[in-house]
């Protein structure tokens, strides 16, 4: 038999795949700078749309006007000087898109006040709105996740499967009215109904009255993620890696949070993010619902009144949000997977 | 110093055999009358196992796929997979019962009495935990010594196991270790809280054979300085052979046979383990191996009386009635067959037969000069030339990424990515098969590794055998059927298949489906790519020999890849043997292997592992 030590070592000395020592910084901002780039690309792929889209809409001064339209031939003549309608589309649209990037998106054709001054704020509740509702939502998801896998198969999971395979079914305008029904009006009568914020104040001044809204929210995006770690939750759980945990001698809370749910989690980052951008253009609804001066209200206001500068900002601001949660999406995907973050540090 | 906290703690120190009760040497391990059923139907997955694992043991639990030998192994920590319970029994280690005892006490003694080293290194530990937090995680739950203690004890246990314990490696997540490092990672965790008895699963599957024969050592050097009563669980018998101390044979649930390895290995008493030797190839001579007939038969379809009866060449009617009890036959040695008396005598040497003659008369078919294969810009393998006669089988040789796959794909016209020269019968074949003509690509039939993923799901056997008759226009209609019919029992598949699709099949029948298709298209050469490496034994024995059947009646030349030297030597009459993608060494089978020039098939030889 050969000597085990030269053998050993011989072995050892191997260099593991993969494994290569350089600064990691550079790649890491090499590959930032390269997702940036791609997002930036979208947006702008984006602002073309919206722009084409909101001018074929067919002619602003028209649905501005109503039926002073075909009476003051002066007022069109001054409107459509003021929305530089006469020019070529293109060069509107350089001349919107230079704006939009120095921060200047315009006047709202309606209300005559200029465009960043309306949706500042209406963003800002939104997007408040939104994170609370995403900073309830993603521990209760992924709690109500662990609860059913942990209990796989048993009827604590069937109950839960049902529940969110219901509430998932449900529309949440119906989950909306059902609240305010329950909470504000019919049962109880504990919770506002509507968002009142008084002289202009931000919602969360009167917090109770972003409850309802909250919840809302969390209960029409819940079920999704839920499942979804759920479904993750369970193929790890059936993992080797898993098992030897468990024969290990490893406490099985400490299975499922150390060892299961680290893994399991990654998928659901993914649909956390969909289900944020899907937020974004859901809340419209929901605003609308509990009169939440955020900027779903004022997009259905805007796109009534034909205020089509309010409607491409708007627009623009959804869009933005739609690529940075995804953005953000995979780079916590990867921070998250050591196999992809040290594939990118090499 | 490391205080012992927890209750019963194994102290720090490596050679304490001192103090008597949770301390020391240990007790080993008892298993009493364990049955393991599965869940709702109460049908027993294993059943009346009774083994004694002694300290500082290595005893080897041998059997195929379905015996249920990682059930008993995972029962030794009181564990159960999904879908099964442990019903029935005992096992005593340490003086606790562990079947008895309640979830948190079962806990406590996993890894820290007894321990688990799993199956696949890849698969078992955590990737998304580095190796060092991985290795002190049960030391850290159980609050044992300090932060710095716990990473010395994990740089101690690597340094054993032949592993740098530097901060490089312990920072390193299991994907940036090579399948051997990592079994040998897993070792050293299972090593790391002291236990006296380890439960080893199958922990070499997979690697190659200088890396299997490294963890092996490891095993054996560990078990021996920590006096550690272990189970190695394995289908390999020629593993065991070089590692055990005892072994036991289980066969359908039960233990069939139990002794000192040199009686199993050389007084076999019980027919499924002489059927297992017989279907084993040596590394010392060719053999003509011999399958089992039929295959394992899972939870809820073992027969009556002894399991064994229904593909035993000795059974009786008696056997089909009567369970048969255990007995032993030698010191130590314990069989269940009511006819163990009666067997014929029997050697390791039987089915022993002369390799290929060097001076055999060759009638060149493929020829392949220059071979350059590429992965996109990487140069994989490197100027291999290969000629193949009519009715010769040539082994291409090496471990895991010397490009023996990839060069049987470029010859079978898998990849288009290679320079050089491909002949068959005199004419140059075109790089891709798309590129081929259909008489080309009928000549060359590949055989894949895997059976559960070549063979489509959705057609019946009847469609998959038949499709390329009708491809080449060969036959077809019912003239195709009666081949089919005619090829299914050259691989002794019955007709009855023929309306079968694939789930109803076994990996061997799946296989021998793979090969009739191939031969369905009247093929000179048959490119074969670790076609049995899936497989039990038993069922690689059956197929070599329906391999060897082939090319005599048919005068088939077969491109052979394998890892497996041993099996080289059964089956082909040259071997080239390869290494990073380059011929190292090549010639007649017996010159090789009895008179090997590298060093690199030297290495190789005498690390397989082989009965004789």
């Amino acid at each position: 038999m050969t000597d085990t030590s030269t053998d050993t070592a011989a072995l050892a000395t191997l260099p593991g795949p993969g494994v290569r020592r350089r600064p990691a910084t550079g790649a890491w901002a090499l590959w930032i700078g390269r997702r940036l780039l791609l997002a930036l690309l979208t947006l702008w792929l984006c602002s073309l749309v919206v722009f084409l889209a909101t001018s074929a809409l067919g002619d602003p001064v028209r649905a501005v006007l109503g039926k002073d339209y075909g009476t003051s031939p002066e007022r069109v003549a001054a409107l459509r000087e003021q929305l530089h309608l006469d020019d070529p589309v293109l060069t509107r649209y350089f001349s919107w898109l230079g704006h939009l990037i120095t921060g200047d998106p315009g006047v709202s054709v309606a209300s005559g006040l200029p465009v960043g001054e309306l949706i500042g704020p209406r963003v800002a509740n939104s997007a408040v709105l939104v994170v609370v509702a995403a900073l309830v939502m993603i521990p209760v998801a992924i709690g109500i996740a662990m609860l059913s896998a942990h209990y796989r198969g048993r009827r604590a999971d069937g109950i839960i499967q049902v529940v969110l395979l219901t509430l998932a079914g449900l529309p949440e305008f119906v989950i909306g009215i059902l609240l305010v029904a329950v909470f504000s009006t019919t049962v109880l009568h504990v919770l506002p109904a509507v968002t009142i914020a008084g002289g202009g104040a931000p919602p969360w001044s009167t917090p109770v009255s972003m409850i309802l809204p909250v919840v809302t929210l969390v209960v029409a995006v819940a079920p999704y993620v839920s499942r979804i770690v759920r479904s993750s939750l369970l193929e790890v759980l059936d993992s080797d890696y898993v098992e030897l945990a468990r024969l290990k001698g490893v406490p099985e809370s400490i299975v499922m949070r150390r060892h299961a749910l680290r893994n399991a989690i990654v998928p659901g980052v993914q649909v956390i993010a969909l289900q944020f951008a899907w937020l974004a253009g859901g809340i419209v609804i929901v605003e609308y619902l509990f009169s939440y001066p955020g900027v779903g209200a004022s997009l259905v206001d805007s796109v009534r009144n034909s205020d089509f500068p309010m409607v491409q900002a708007l627009a623009m601001v959804l869009a933005a949000v739609y690529v940075a949660v995804n953005l953000v999406a995979d780079v916590v995907s990867i921070l998250l997977t050591p196999r992809a973050r040290t594939a990118i540090a090499s | 110093m490391p205080a012992t906290a927890a209750e019963g703690a194994p102290s720090d120190d490596q050679h304490g055999p001192d103090r008597p009760g949770s301390h020391g040497a240990g007790t080993g391990a008892r298993v009493t009358d364990l049955r393991v059923a599965l869940t709702g139907s109460g049908i027993d997955v294993v059943d009346d196992i009774d083994l004694v694992l002694e300290p500082g043991e290595i005893v080897g639990l041998v059997g195929e796929s379905g015996s249920g030998k990682t059930t008993v192994g995972t029962a030794l920590l009181a564990y159960s997979r999904a879908g099964a319970r442990i019903t029935q029994g005992a096992v005593d280690i340490d003086g606790h019962d562990l079947l008895r005892l309640d979830l948190g006490a079962v806990r406590a003694m996993r890894g820290r009495r007894v321990a688990y080293v799993p199956q696949d290194p890849g698969a078992a530990l955590n990737p998304a935990i580095r190796i060092g937090r991985q290795m002190v995680e049960l030391l850290e739950l159980a609050k044992e010594g300090s932060a710095a203690d716990r990473l010395a004890r994990a740089r101690a246990g690597l340094a054993e196991v032949g592993l740098p314990g530097d901060e490089e490696f312990l920072a390193r997540y299991p994907h940036q270790l090579s399948g051997g490092q990592v079994q040998r990672v897993a070792l050293a965790m299972a090593f790391l809280p002291r236990p006296k008895v380890l439960v080893l699963d199958e922990p070499t599957t997979g690697l190659d054979v200088t890396t299997q024969n490294l963890v092996l050592r490891t095993v054996k050097d560990l078990c021996a300085a920590h006096d550690v009563a272990a189970l190695y669980v394995t289908h390999d018998l020629a593993v065991v052979a070089n590692l055990a101390d005892r072994v036991a044979v289980m066969y359908a649930g039960r233990i069939a046979e139990i002794g000192p390895r040199e009686e199993i290995f050389a007084r076999p008493a019980h027919p499924y383990t002489r059927a297992l030797l017989d279907a084993i190839p040596h590394l010392s001579s060719a053999r003509a191996l011999a399958g089992i007939p039929g295959s394992t038969p899972g939870p809820g379809r073992r027969p009556q009386g002894c399991r064994f009866h229904d593909r035993c060449a000795y059974a009786t009617d008696e056997c089909a009635r009567v369970d048969p009890p255990p007995e032993t036959v030698g010191p130590a040695h314990v069989v269940r067959c009511l006819h163990h008396a009666e067997l014929p005598p029997w050697s390791i040497d039987t089915g022993d037969i002369a390799d290929t003659a060097p001076s055999a008369q060759r009638d060149v078919v493929l020829r392949v000069e220059h071979l350059d294969v590429f992965y996109g810009r990487t140069q994989v393998v490197f100027d291999v030339n290969v000629d193949l006669a009519r009715a010769e089988v040539l082994a291409f040789v090496g471990e895991s990424g010397s490009g023996k796959t990839t060069t049987a794909r470029a010859i079978g016209g898998l990849s288009r990515q290679w320079t050089g020269r491909v002949e068959l019968g005199g004419h140059e074949l075109a790089r891709g098969a798309r590129g081929r003509s259909a008489a080309d690509r009928k000549r060359i039939q590949y055989i894949f590794q895997n059976p559960y993923l070549s063979l489509n799901p959705r057609l019946t056997i009847e469609q998959i055998v038949t499709r390329p008759m009708e491809l080449f226009g060969i036959a077809k209609g019912k003239a195709a059927t009666d081949r089919a019919v005619e090829l299914l029992d050259a691989v002794a598949l019955g007709p009855t298949v023929l309306t079968y699709r694939t789930n109803r099949l076994s990996g061997g029948e799946r296989q021998r489906v793979a090969i009739a298709r191939a031969l369905a298209a009247e093929p000179d050469v048959l490119v074969c790519d670790e076609i049995t490496s899936a497989l039990d034994v038993s069922v690689q024995g059956s197929i070599v020999a329906l391999l060897d059947r082939l090319k005599r009646e048919r005068g088939i030349s077969m491109l052979f890849v394998t890892h497996n030297l041993a099996l080289v030597r059964s089956i082909a009459d040259r071997v080239q043997v390869l290494q990073r993608g380059r011929v190292v060494e090549q010639g007649f089978v017996v010159e090789v292997m009895e008179n090997p020039q590298e060093d690199y098939t030297k290495t190789l030889l005498a690390n397989t592992p082989t009965l004789r």
